[in-house]
């Protein structure tokens, strides 16, 4: 009697061994088409390789989540994809783990702007102005063209929120992409930008995820947007005829990190190391038009891919980049006047 | 022979004995009600009595630059800080353990005076500043690091920040604040008052819902009441249909059927009634149409049940006696279901006050609720100080509405 049931413990041990042994983790990003070329390119491989089971979180880039996580100590997710001022001051604010470097990679095969404490930058993204190429006979070459209702009549789609929308004003307005934060920082450029938008307000609609713009296009609802490049890209690939202009688009970067107290963090380093190879991103890159960080993978890519990134020297040369220390310090002051002035 | 005792009625004795059995069934009805009262008082007043502690807690300053503080205790914050302050500020700064306290301290003081976060995380990484032996040396040294700190709006910032508990937050969510230097009220500036402005539209937004649910159901409350019951049944099943759905995917097909080439514009397009798409989507109709369908239940039932009570025979009574059918509607029926007017209205205006999902994903910048800030803050901003105070300034307003509801109610309810 007791040996059967000890046979039974031992058998139940050994059918859950295998089990025990398969790690997990979760790993969270902006989810659309980004996530689902995320899973094709890291996840899927990553699990085959490792014996790992990984679920795929979406998210909206809510740093609350991650900071009661922390604080309650029971934190779920163990890879977060977050964009650069989230990085900054989650770092600061001890909401991320400091990264082990010597177990992502040599610091050296990255971009220097990927290069941080507490997160390794994913891959390089842009705030574009996008259009729908049926509705608009002349395509508009600069956010002047964006800003005119009367020479390409229709309304314009924009990301909800002051970030992007304040530079765009200024360019729009007549400032150089490199003197942009310089006036932004002004109480005279804050107010300037917030005046050029009020010309446009009537004619605008906002969204909040990055799924809508291409959405908003191809419904007819906007004739231009601001739009992530990868999802107007998405779309692209299924037929629509959404054209992007790079002149005066905004690049920036998304960062992996590990939330402070995640238990996984060893799996966690090695996913990220998996994720920042030159194959891998090269994958990523070919799935989705977003900028790899690591210097070798551009060798891998063909030209065709290579125009379509950010990073490309066509799309980059008047392009501007994302000052997350200036919206870092300015944001919270800069976003509340925008709700106030949305609500007017 | 026995002889009954007559014992004399002692009145004393007897009213001892009510009022022992009097307290023995107030104490039995409250032990039967003692799960109930400890479940409301933890998993309701007391998170609730922690979210309205948090909007006027204030913690991050004290505990951090505390010698900061007292060294500003005394400054008139007007004319030059004290040099104490200096080094008080890096001794206090040198003392931080742990650097995730450096980044709360800049965050907060960020909400203040923005810049504060770069001049404290700049001023903190770069520690130690050499080796003042003096005040005046440690302001020498701070000041030749960021020249922003011989600056008074962030040191004005760090000594209205000292006392653990503040006003500032529920202040700022009626768009007052307390001057950094004379600690008077006043009004914010004008482009950045925005919450009374969004107040106002929350309860307007809310009383447009109500009213436009209240006259939707109450045709079809009626007309419910009046089914036989197998049919009513049927009816009611139906009307209870839409929880059966998920609130967003709700939401989500209102975007489908209302946007440009939805189907209500196309039908519309298709009877001729309008050669172009009316806007629907993104503005305050879109949110009012869906608010009102998800809210329409929540009215309905309220109706249907206190119509249900109300007899057929005072109608028939009414305009028998000579009355016009709709002079005896107005004066004999509809006061008959106030009540249900009553819980109905109240019922869909203090849900649709608290509602943010609707109006984010199909209002425009215009027609965000008071919730949608609360939100805001609580996931975009991390500033739950100010979530709190809002959430607070809505907690308040909807318990002053409820009083002057249950006022006008019962005078309503005395007439019958």
């Amino acid at each position: 009697m007791k040996s059967k049931k000890l046979l039974a413990m031992a058998a139940s041990v050994a059918f859950t061994l295998p089990v025990l042994a398969q790690s997990n983790l979760t790993v969270v990003t902006f989810g659309g088409a980004n996530a689902v070329a995320k899973q094709r390119a890291y996840v899927e491989p990553f699990e085959r390789a490792n014996n790992t089971r990984i679920t795929m979180v979406e998210y909206n880039g809510e740093m609350a989540r991650i900071k009661a996580m922390v604080e309650a100590r029971r934190v779920t997710w163990d890879v977060v994809g977050v964009e650069s001022p989230d990085l900054h001051r989650g770092c600061d604010e001890g909401l991320f783990e400091k990264l082990d470097w010597s177990k992502i990679g040599n610091k050296a095969d990255f971009m220097p702007e990927a290069v941080h404490d507490c997160g390794v930058g994913a891959f390089v993204w842009s705030t574009v102005l996008a259009f729908n190429a049926d509705r608009l006979q002349t395509a508009p070459t600069s956010w002047a063209d964006f800003w005119d209702v009367q020479q390409f009549p229709g309304r314009r789609g924009m990301r909800k929120g002051a970030r992007f929308n304040l530079e765009f004003a200024l360019m729009a307005d007549g400032v150089k992409p490199a003197d942009v934060y310089r006036v932004l920082a002004t109480r005279e450029g804050a107010d300037r930008a917030f005046r050029k938008l009020s010309e446009l307000k009537p004619h605008i609609q906002w969204w909040t995820a990055g799924a809508q713009p291409p959405q908003f296009l191809v419904a007819g609802d906007v004739v231009m947007t601001t739009a992530f490049n990868g999802r107007i890209d998405a779309a692209q690939r299924e037929g629509r005829n959404l054209k992007i202009n790079w002149v005066g688009s905004i690049y920036d970067l998304d960062f992996w990190t590990i939330p402070r107290g995640s238990r996984n963090k060893e799996t966690a380093h090695r996913f990220i190391a998996f994720a920042s190879t030159p194959e891998a991103q090269a994958n990523y890159a070919r799935l989705i038009p977003y900028g790899p960080t690591n210097v070798h993978v551009p060798r891998l890519l063909d030209d065709r891919v290579l125009a379509e990134l950010p990073t490309a020297p066509a799309n980059a040369r008047e392009a501007l980049r994302f000052s997350a220390n200036f919206w870092a310090d300015q944001g919270e002051a800069l976003e509340r006047r925008f709700a106030s002035w949305a609500a007017q | 022979m026995t002889s009954s005792t007559f014992t004399p009625i002692n009145t004393a004795d007897l009213s001892r004995q009510l009022g022992r059995a009097q307290r023995r069934k107030q104490l039995w009805a409250l032990a039967l009600i003692s799960p109930l009262l400890i479940f409301l008082l933890v998993f309701f007043m007391v998170p609730l009595g922690s979210l309205l502690t948090r909007a006027v807690e204030n913690p991050e300053v004290a505990n951090v630059l505390p010698r900061t503080g007292e060294a500003l205790a005394d400054w008139d914050r007007t004319s030059a800080p004290p040099d104490q302050a200096f080094g008080a500020l890096l001794q206090d700064l040198g003392s931080i353990e742990n650097s995730a306290q450096a980044g709360i301290l800049a965050r907060r003081l960020n909400s203040e005076v923005p810049g504060a976060r770069s001049l404290i995380m700049g001023t903190y990484r770069a520690l130690p500043l050499g080796e003042p032996s003096s005040a005046a040396e440690a302001r020498a040294a701070l000041v030749e690091h960021d020249e922003r700190w011989e600056e008074l709006p962030y040191w004005q910032a760090i000594a209205k920040n000292s006392q653990r508990w503040t006003p500032d937050y529920l202040l700022a969510s009626i768009d007052l604040r307390r001057d950094a230097a004379t600690g008077k009220v006043m009004a914010v500036e004008p482009e950045q008052a925005a919450f009374r402005a969004i107040l106002l539209r929350t309860f307007e937004i809310g009383l447009v819902v109500t009213v436009v649910a209240l006259l939707m159901a109450y045709p079809l409350a009626y007309w419910l009441s009046t089914l036989p019951q197998r049919k009513a049944n049927l009816m009611l099943i139906l009307v209870l249909l839409p929880f059966w759905t998920s609130v967003l995917v709700r939401i989500a097909s209102w975007t489908v059927l209302l946007q440009h080439n939805g189907l209500v514009n196309r039908f519309l397009m298709w009877l001729g009634a309008t050669d172009a798409p009316i806007p629907l989507l993104f503005n305050r109709v879109g949110v009012a149409i869906a608010m009102v369908h998800i809210l329409l239940p929540f009215m309905i039932l309220p109706l249907y049940s206190v119509m249900k009570t109300v007899p057929a025979n005072y109608m028939r009574a009414a305009v028998s006696l000579g009355s016009s059918p709709l002079h005896a509607f107005f004066k004999v029926y509809l006061p008959q279901t106030y009540p249900g007017v009553a819980a109905g209205c109240l019922l869909v205006f203090i849900t649709s006050i608290g509602y943010y999902v609707t109006p984010a994903l199909l209002g425009g910048a215009a027609d965000q609720m008071l919730s949608y800030y609360v939100a805001y803050f609580i996931h975009v901003e991390v500033n739950w100080g100010m979530a709190a105070a809002l959430g607070s300034v809505l907690l308040v307003a909807t318990l002053v509405l409820y009083s002057l509801y249950r006022k006008v109610t019962r005078s309503e309810l005395s007439l019958g």
